[in-house]
């Protein structure tokens, strides 16, 4: 493999950033916003001169490394802190800092009026660095080194605004669930080394042919374990709507372009291992199916219009999960999907993003309705991203996720028939949230409180919404021309037979567009025909309910793990008060008892100190005098 | 004469002392009964070096006799000390530090 010289800087850029914000503190709040988002900026470009280096090459030598140094050295066991770029995190690097950026750049005016928005940055930078690192990583040791870091940041940024005690809640909430799935990633890489003896991605590849499939398939579902905490998908799924407590644009970065992509990225990554554990890969694509319905289910309830987009976000996710999951065929559409689903869904939170501005922070839609005349731009770029996730041809998640839809029917048998029928639905649910998201917002008759004065965001604002928009309308058909991407990303992933075709492309985009359409038609009859209440009316089915309640997860969570947690916690602090603190209160009240029973003999008394002394010694004598009998 | 007499002699005396030490209120009184058990038990090493016919015994009278010289100056003058300070010799008295 080639070497190179520059791929440090794709990481030490925002990094550097991070320091310098954090460590000069209140001085740097004047330029500290610019710095930073130069040095996005920045890491983005040296991307672009990476991809043309690489565009320059043919396609067996593309991908490239540099050894940043030594890590660990045990014996024969050596781990090098290495960074590797190939196809794949290419893609990952160019969404990170393109998409980056553009919020950096919306993040200086969003966040213009908070008196933190140098730390904001600098948490930012750290994300980034993060994230780029957890995508070049060239092991699966240095890769979980970023995956801890954007955990880090996302926590610091999900509690941005840790003086509302709720917030530092959902901060926390987000970091623990994701230390369980961090716990399967680790429990991954103390596997993989003990079967195979190394834990980069090119030895672990090399090692599978002779490796027991029950080693691959446990491996497998630990890494499984890892994406499901760090993507939000079922059963780690709760803490997503949470994560809505941070600012808007970390969002948008965060929980919907990239680090909640992480867990796809680490499926793909490590194809090798799934390829050859079905187990496994089964399950990948159980997980996904459950969770885009999971996600779409609640997306049709919520009222906040960060958490419909939080729970649809999930969903799209579990579409990126299922292509994953179907192996060599979806790996490349998960990829495209997780591209598209970066553009319209970072422009679909920048652009809520832009709705609360205007409208003091209110995030309930049913406050909102007939923005579309006070924020026309908003409107546009929302209404493209909505187009595009709704997957209405040309735009950008027509070719993503009706090949997803595709290749899930292709998969042959009963198995094909139901995850396409799952993928449809989900398709169906989408359009209606969706749609209800978007009249319930932009069009009907207004809500508002009094005090709302709706405005449309100035152009540091809009003009990332606007690129964001572009990339939500080209960028399925600019990744799908000719098999674009799928080329591209072709030499890390075996090559495939043929499936035999199920249903064309044409039927398959047929029956997906009619299931939108039905979607939409609900959505109209319900919310737009009729007038919709500006409080949530709470005489609703019991699904609405539930619904509502993200489907009970968090009382499930809390009935299953919370109370006999709190359970055992309360036996754990009895035992250790009544054994161990008893123990040690015991050896002290020993020695008090009987420290106070002696003290009657110190009397003061020398005489009588003198004939105790006297009577000790008569009996010492006395014992002598009887042993030496 | 027999040797074993001096002993009874010496254990006699010996009781004396400590019967003394115990019973007696007055701190010189006390000191004195203590000189008596030492000079008790130097009369003692003294029989049992004529009885072993060594002078391992004698040794050991003069040591004593050299710690029981210290202990005179020693004791005196503490006894001398409290009596200035609290005008009472009883050892009883003197029992201030328990409180």
């Amino acid at each position: 493999m080639m070497t190179s010289t520059t791929l440090v800087y794709l990481i030490a850029l925002p990094l550097a950033g991070s320091a310098i914000l954090l460590l000069a503190g209140r001085r740097s709040d004047k330029w500290g916003h610019l710095l930073a988002t130069g040095l996005s900026a920045s890491s983005f470009f040296v991307g672009l001169y990476q991809l043309s280096l690489m565009l320059g090459r043919s396609n067996s030598e593309r991908p490239v490394t540099q050894k940043l140094f030594e890590w660990i050295s045990v014996g024969t066991f050596k781990i090098d802190a290495s960074l590797m770029l190939d196809q794949l995190s290419i893609c990952f690097v160019l969404l990170i800092t393109g998409v980056g950026t553009l919020i950096h750049i919306y993040s200086i005016s969003y966040m213009s009026h908070d008196a933190d928005r140098r730390r904001f940055f600098a948490f930012l930078n750290l994300f980034i660095a993060a994230m780029l690192l957890l995508v070049l990583g060239d092991s699966y040791l240095n890769l979980y080194v970023g995956w801890e870091g954007v955990g880090l940041a996302s926590y610091l940024l999900i509690g941005f605004w840790n003086q509302k005690p709720a917030y530092a809640t959902a901060s926390k909430k987000a970091f623990v669930m994701n230390r369980v799935g961090d716990m399967g990633l680790s429990f991954a890489i103390m596997i993989a080394f003990a079967t195979m003896g190394t834990v980069s991605f090119s030895g672990v590849k090399a090692a599978v042919d002779h490796t027991s499939t029950a080693a691959l398939t446990s491996i497998g579902i630990m890494l499984l374990v890892a994406a499901t905490g760090k993507s939000a998908q079922f059963p780690l799924q709760a803490w997503l709507g949470d994560a809505m407590a941070g600012p808007t644009p970390v969002s948008a970065l965060i929980h919907a372009a990239t680090m909640v992509t992480a867990g796809v990225y680490l499926i793909t990554r490590s194809n090798f291992i799934f390829d050859a554990a079905p187990t496994a890969q089964l399950l990948v694509v159980i997980v996904g199916a459950i969770t885009l319905m999971f996600g779409a289910l609640i997306g049709t309830a919520k009222d906040d219009i960060k958490k419909a987009l939080a729970a649809s976000t999930m969903s799209q996710i579990g579409y990126m999960i299922l292509g994953a999951g179907l192996g060599p065929v979806g790996y490349a559409f998960a990829i495209m999907h997780l591209l598209t689903h970066g553009f319209f869904k970072a422009g679909m939170f920048l652009g809520a993003g832009s709705v609360m501005h205007g409208m003091n922070d209110e995030v309930n839609m049913r406050k909102y309705g007939a923005l579309r005349k006070f924020m026309p731009i908003t409107f546009a770029t929302f209404g493209l991203g909505y187009l595009a996730i709704l997957g209405v041809p040309p735009f950008a998640g027509f070719y993503s996720k009706d090949m997803i839809i595709e290749t899930a029917f292709n998969t042959g048998g009963a198995k094909g028939i139901i995850l396409g029928c799952v993928t449809l639905l989900g398709a169906g649910i989408t359009a209606f949230y969706m749609t209800r998201v978007m009249i319930l917002t932009f069009t009907g008759k207004s809500r508002w409180d009094d005090e709302a004065h709706p405005h449309e965001s100035p152009w540091l604002m809009w003009l990332p919404m606007a690129i964001l928009a572009i990339g939500s309308v080209t960028s399925g058909y600019l990744l799908s021309h000719g098999d674009a991407l799928v080329n591209w990303l072709s030499p890390l992933f075996v090559n495939h037979a043929e499936h035999a075709e199920l249903l064309s492309p044409l039927v398959v985009s047929g029956l997906a567009l009619a299931m939108v359409a039905i979607g939409v038609a609900i959505a109209f009859v319900k919310y737009s025909r009729n007038e919709v209440a500006a409080v949530a009316p709470t005489d609703v089915s019991i699904f609405t309910t539930i619904a509502r309640q993200d489907l009970l997860q968090d009382r499930f969570n809390e009935a299953v793990f919370m109370a006999p947690g709190q359970v055992l916690t309360a036996v754990l602090v009895k035992t250790d008060e009544a054994v161990i603190d008893g123990a040690v209160r015991g050896v002290g009240r020993i020695a008090l008892g009987s420290g106070s029973a002696l003290r009657g003999v110190q009397t003061g008394f020398v005489r009588s100190y003198a004939a105790l002394i006297l009577i000790g010694a008569v009996a010492l004598v006395a014992a002598i005098w009887v042993v030496t009998q | 004469m027999n040797a074993a007499n001096y002993l009874y002699l010496s254990a006699l005396l010996f009781t004396i002392g400590a019967v003394g030490v115990v019973i007696r209120r007055n701190a010189i009184v006390v000191f004195m009964c203590i000189e008596l058990m030492l000079n008790a038990a130097n009369l003692s090493f003294v029989t049992f070096s004529r009885i072993n016919g060594d002078l391992n015994g004698q040794v050991i009278a003069f040591f004593t006799m050299v710690v029981a010289a210290c202990e005179v100056v020693v004791g005196l003058a503490i006894i001398v000390t409290i009596y200035r300070s609290r005008r009472s010799a009883s050892i009883d008295d003197a029992s201030l530090l328990k409180r």
